[in-house]
């Protein structure tokens, strides 16, 4: 065994006497990520970027005009209110670090308040360019407020500081309408309660209301807003302050040492996203013309997080798509039949993008059709009930024509009687499997992993076709929370986020 | 006679039931709270899934009790009964944090702190609506109200004994005295096995451990494996006592018992039934002399208090800042 040093002069040997590692290998970190991902980056980063911005947002407002049904255009307006709090969340997260898990409080704040000053419920009607203004004061306010424990505790332990603010909103907002002052006082109506406040005003601005009947009024202010608002965080974020959060971000105790004001930036940080939330919170009290306590929950959070880390926290444009693409996906998930090919459009895309070489694929994909037809047969040869269940289900009928229709039919085992109010319904039990079928896929190497592969999407078609795709609400947020463990696992910088420093 | 009155106004039996209830949900929170502070212990890392195991292990219980005939009429006794329960839920819970420690949190081992929190986050949530999936949003009911019922239609677990003004219910003195059991049970661990031994040399110093031999990832896995069998344990008391359960019961209870672990001192094992005891207590004479509606308000803003001002428990000391 040689156990000569590597001479100092052969660069190809590891780390070098007197030659910075980190430096020597700046280049390899800075080539980005490959293929469509990459060329889209490349792509982006050569357009300037209010370009992109307006090419986006002109593209938003002018859907009313592309099209006459309102739910499209309310999807694109809440979708726009995501990208507003998405935008708004990133500073804290994203630029200086924190991990603000009180943002919903901010956002449920301003719509309360806005509320309060708007509608009927203590006679209050408040002009917009009045009441609009001192919400979002309030709510940075509020955001200087909470952010205060920051100057005590950090890491984790604000975390979970934040996460008891959100939990004492929460109970505030549900039984608001019978607060006492804990029995010193007269119950006295704050909130609402579980029902919330409705009727309340809409925007008014230059004499003209904005109708929430016709979402694109309020597509158009949140556009504005983002607008407005991006421009404005786009340039802080260039500017000392942002540079500033940057280093907190990447090591709060070098930052203090050189001087800056750590936990003023984490406070201020806190208090921007904060002023964002506020913003969207009068939009969204005006948008959905009421506030209830069960739209500021923990659920809302993660979605928000979710956004955030998929397109990348730190970068704006990624902030946005991402915001753009979650609302989007999980609004296609609510009808089942868009669902249904979302879901083998997907399985179609991850084995073509993952499977390699073009050989694997082909078996992969043969094997899949003859493993389904096969148990297909089987299941059909035990009991005519476990294929002659029916494929149409939810509030749009799937086309039981076509040849993808009849493919699935013939492929997919669907057992009838499955969609009774049942708990133990098959569909349940198959997806505790495929969970530890999909996790097992993970850990496997090789030719096993592609084995493996064909059963476990085979059982996963049946989980989707026979409990998943009809339970819309839960599945969302089931893809949110496997989302959130798959990036961070493997692509903890999301799509379009920069590669962080290490330091070693 | 102004004094005796006000004693006759002063409801004793009341008061007692009072805290014997606040010790009985401490138990609770302190077994729960076990798990966080033996994995913040081992990792530094917050387990907001904590709280969703507890809940898992509870709707596990809930199906053995089920599948043997629901308590209106079970095919089995009682004690073994509840014992399979038990059984049960801390097997599958011990595998479920096995595996969300394999899968969730291992590849991020040298991560930025914040990437296992939100992965953390992910998984709670996850599990949440893998519940609602499972077993449906609505709550379910242990009815355990109905085990062997007496002649006055009430269940054997519900049975009082006591004297005087003191008075407990067969159920509580389960949950109290099985608490002390485990406590037990994982401080001989702790402090008289080699594992145990292990445990304590990753909690001081994860890599001075990793250069003297010990298998840190076995050690992790092992502390991820105990904590949760110990919060499928008390899933399962609850559903024993409290009966109703929900998919997002894990969550509030289990930010709960983080705080009894820091107030306890983050890594102290009977510092944590500690804290659990005092929340319980805190939170039960809340409910009984403040307010019902708003005892979550108040627990929280009590805990907000206490996590500025005494971030290291009450008898913890103050912790280096390691660079």
């Amino acid at each position: 065994m040689s156990t000569n040093p590597p001479s100092p002069s052969d660069p190809a040997s590891g780390p070098q006497i007197g030659a910075d590692e980190w430096v020597r290998r700046s280049g390899e970190r800075n080539t980005g990520p490959g293929g469509v991902v990459g060329f889209l980056q490349r792509v982006a980063d050569r357009t300037p970027h209010i370009l992109l911005l307006v090419a986006f947002l002109g593209f938003a407002c002018a859907i009313p005009f592309l099209t006459t049904n309102v739910y499209v255009v309310g999807v694109a307006t809440d979708t726009m209110l995501y990208v507003l709090l998405a935008v708004g969340l990133n500073v804290a997260v994203g630029w200086a670090g924190m991990l603000d898990l009180g943002y919903v409080i901010f956002y449920g704040f301003a719509a309360y308040l806005f509320a309060e000053l708007s509608s009927a419920h203590y006679g209050i009607h408040w002009a917009t360019w009045q009441s609009v203004p001192l919400v979002i004061a309030a709510t940075i306010g509020l955001g200087f407020l909470l952010s205060l424990p920051s100057l005590r505790l950090s890491g984790d332990y604000f975390a979970i500081v934040m996460l008891f603010f959100l939990q004492i909103f929460n109970n505030f907002t549900a039984n608001g309408y019978t607060w006492d002052w804990f029995g010193l006082g007269h119950p006295h109506d704050i909130t609402g309660g579980p029902t919330g406040i409705t009727n309340i005003d809409p925007w008014r601005l230059f004499g003209h209301a904005l109708n929430p009947n016709k979402p694109q009024d309020y597509l158009w202010i949140a556009s504005a807003g983002v607008f407005v608002i991006v421009i404005l965080l786009a340039s802080v974020n260039k500017s000392r302050t942002g540079r500033a959060w940057r280093a907190l971000r990447e090591d709060p105790l070098a930052a203090n040492l050189m001087g800056m004001p750590v936990k003023w930036l984490g406070l201020l940080a806190i208090a921007v996203g904060a002023g964002v939330a506020g913003f969207a919170g009068t939009v969204n009290a005006s948008y959905y013309q009421g506030v209830f306590p069960d739209a500021f929950t923990l659920q809302l959070l993660i979605l928000i997080y979710a956004m955030v880390i998929l397109g990348g926290a730190g970068s704006l444009g990624g902030v946005i798509f991402g915001a753009v693409a979650i609302n989007v996906l999980l609004e296609v998930l609510t009808t089942p039949n868009h669902a249904r090919w979302v879901f083998y459009a997907a399985v179609l895309l991850g084995l073509l993008a993952k499977v390699r070489p073009w050989k694997v694929l082909a078996a992969v994909l043969a094997g899949l059709v003859g493993f389904g037809l096969a148990m297909h047969a089987i299941a059909a040869a035990i009991s005519a009930r476990w294929v002659d269940g029916p494929i149409a289900v939810g509030p749009t009928a799937f086309s039981t024509h076509g040849f993808f229709a009849t493919l699935i039919r013939h492929w997919v085992v669907l057992p009838k009687g499955t969609y009774e109010v049942s708990n133990y319904k098959p569909g349940n039990y198959a997806f505790v499997i495929v969970i530890a079928m999909v996790l097992t896929c993970t850990v496997l190497k090789g030719w096993k992993r592609y084995v493996l592969l064909v059963p476990t999407i085979w059982l996963g078609a049946f989980v989707w076709e026979t409990d998943l795709v009809n339970q819309a609400a839960t599945t969302r947020y089931l893809l949110v929370g496997a989302l959130l463990i798959t990036l961070m696992a493997t692509r903890p910088n999301g799509l379009f986020g920069q590669q962080r420093v290490e330091i070693v | 006679m102004s004094g005796i009155l006000a004693f006759q106004l002063y409801d004793w039996h009341f008061f007692f039931q009072q805290v014997v209830a606040g010790i009985t949900v401490g138990s609770l929170y302190g077994l729960i709270a076990l798990g966080y502070t033996m994995v913040y212990g081992v990792l530094k890392l917050l387990n907001f899934a904590h709280g969703d195991v507890y809940m898992i292990g509870a709707y596990i219980g809930l199906f053995v009790l089920t599948a043997l005939g629901s308590p209106a009429n079970p095919i089995l006794p009682l004690v073994p009964m509840i014992l399979l329960a038990f059984a049960a839920a801390m097997a599958g819970c011990s595998v479920l944090g096995v595996v969300i420690e394999r899968f969730a949190y291992r590849p991020l081992r040298n991560a930025p702190r914040i990437a296992p929190l939100i992965s953390a986050l992910g998984v709670s949530f996850f599990l949440q609506q893998t519940a609602v999936l499972l077993f449906g949003a609505n709550p379910r009911s242990y009815n355990t109200f109905e085990l062997e019922q007496n002649s006055a239609g009430v269940g054997v677990l519900f049975h009082s004994t006591g004297a005087g003004n003191f008075s407990i219910q067969y159920i509580e003195l389960v949950v109290i005295l099985s608490t002390v059991v485990l406590m037990a049970a994982l401080s001989l661990f702790v402090w008289r096995t080699r594992t145990g031994k292990a445990m304590r040399a990753v909690s001081f110093d994860r890599e001075a451990a990793s250069m003297m031999g010990i298998d840190v990832d076995r050690v992790i896995s092992v502390t991820f494996l105990i904590g949760s069998a110990l919060a499928a344990a008390a899933g399962v008391m609850t559903g024993l006592i409290y009966q109703q359960l929900n998919p997002y019961m894990g969550f509030g209870t289990g930010l709960k018992a983080f705080t009894a672990a820091v107030i306890g001192g983050i890594g102290n094992i009977g510092g944590a039934v500690l804290g659990g005891l005092l929340i319980g207590l805190i939170q039960t004479f809340t409910v009984a002399y403040l307010s019902s509606t708003f005892s979550d308000l108040i627990l929280f803003s009590i805990l907000v208090l206490f996590m500025l001002f005494r971030p290291t428990g009450i008898r913890g000391a103050p912790a280096l800042q390691k660079v």
